[in-house]
């Protein structure tokens, strides 16, 4: 039987000003009550937190401070797609123009990850240079253009991940 | 994610469209799609004023039609006597629709609406989606918002004092663009209440999955 698989996803916003700034004051204090509704979300099975503590900071990383990184593991496609735009999460990123600059390029992926595997953050970026070069596909793709976990399953990118 | 048109079924739009003649079939259907969750017979053949078996043929008409799903819910009561699981009835995901002569303004709209994210034109959307609410709130002048709603397809229903719209008129295209067309349909909504000299800021974005993102608070200011 085919190990059950789980939907990892990263988004990369570009701030328009430093996190700690005025301008980013009203999104910073959206972020515990946001972040609480996908905790709890139907199919929410993790997300990359920088800490247990305090639920206003964002995640440190090495790819830039102007970079905002959300990374997390959901039981489907559905699942992710109902929080993103069925829940109070829709009114918050209606605003998203107030606080992140508009890409033109992508900077939302999603892939398949074997049910128990937590994805590392270089994986997930490495999945969205993927889709900025090659376009959707299996191994990295959107809402827009979605693949089935089966698809995926028997990819050799499926199996990487358990390493 | 989004249920093809008639999925479940092997007639066409126009032959499952027209099992609505009947006018038994027509209320019973009517009961479940208003009701937003399952019904069972009993319920449906109440509403539609005609005998449970009678229900519960032309119910099942419309699921082998694709326009009804069914399903079971076990008996609330247990103990001998409590019998087999209740077989219930909810509205199809699928949409039928018929245009004569054939049209399809669906896959023109999602051009649009691409383009208007390859602009980043949101707000003028936005602008432009207000304007409409308010043209089109010009042709029911005097009326209450509730059934000028209800007129428009959005199936509101009261819960907790606020105003709720079970159905999302714009719903393929609110799975394609989720956050253009919901941002759009608020904007509209806000300049149909302005148009029939209502409060635009009760509609506020309050989205739940399976229902329209837009809900109405009841008073003005909360």
């Amino acid at each position: 039987m085919l190990t059950p698989m789980h939907l990892a996803q990263l988004n990369v916003a570009h701030l328009r000003a430093p996190i700690d700034s005025a301008e980013l004051a009203e999104f910073v204090a959206l972020l515990e009550p946001v972040n609480a509704v996908a905790d709890r979300a139907p199919g929410f099975v993790w997300r990359l937190k920088e800490s247990d503590d305090d639920p206003t900071l964002t995640l440190s990383h090495g790819y830039g401070d102007h970079l905002l990184l959300n990374f997390s593991v959901w039981d489907s496609v559905e699942s992710l797609w109902n929080f993103t735009y069925r829940s109070e999460h829709l009114p918050v990123l209606r605003r998203r123009r107030e606080w992140f600059l508009r890409m033109a390029e992508p900077t939302t992926v999603m892939w398949w990850i074997p049910e128990g595997v937590i994805p590392t953050l270089a994986e997930g970026m490495e999945r969205l240079g993927r889709l900025k070069a090659d376009g959707p596909g299996p191994e990295a793709f959107t809402f827009r253009d979605p693949y089935d976990s089966s698809e995926a399953a028997s990819l050799p990118a499926a199996a990487d991940v358990r390493k | 994610m989004t249920t093809p048109a008639g999925a479940g079924s092997g007639l066409d739009d126009l032959d499952a469209l027209a099992l609505l003649h009947d006018p038994v079939r027509r209320s019973l259907y009517e009961a479940v799609a208003a009701s937003g969750g399952d019904v069972g017979r009993g319920e449906a053949a109440e509403a539609a004023g005609v005998s449970r078996t009678l229900a519960g043929h032309h119910l099942d008409r419309l699921v082998e039609a694709g326009l009804l799903e069914s399903g079971f819910r076990p008996q609330e009561r247990k103990g001998p006597g409590s019998g087999r699981p209740a077989k219930v009835y909810r509205r199809s995901r699928g949409e039928r629709s018929v245009s004569l002569p054939p049209r399809d303004y669906p896959a023109l709209a999602s051009v649009l609406a691409d383009v208007v994210e390859e602009l980043g034109a949101e707000e003028q959307a936005e602008a432009a989606a207000r304007r409409a609410g308010e043209r089109l709130a010009r042709a029911y002048a005097g009326e209450p918002v509730e059934r000028v709603l209800g007129a428009r397809g959005y199936e509101p229903y009261e819960e907790g004092g606020a105003l709720r719209l079970r159905n999302c008129p714009f719903h393929v295209l609110a799975e394609e663009q989720p956050l253009l067309v919901c941002s759009m349909n608020l904007a509209l909504c806000q300049g149909l209440l302005g148009g029939l000299g209502d409060d635009p800021g009760r509609a506020r974005l309050d989205p739940r999955p399976g229902e329209c993102c837009v809900a109405l608070s009841k008073t003005n200011g909360d």
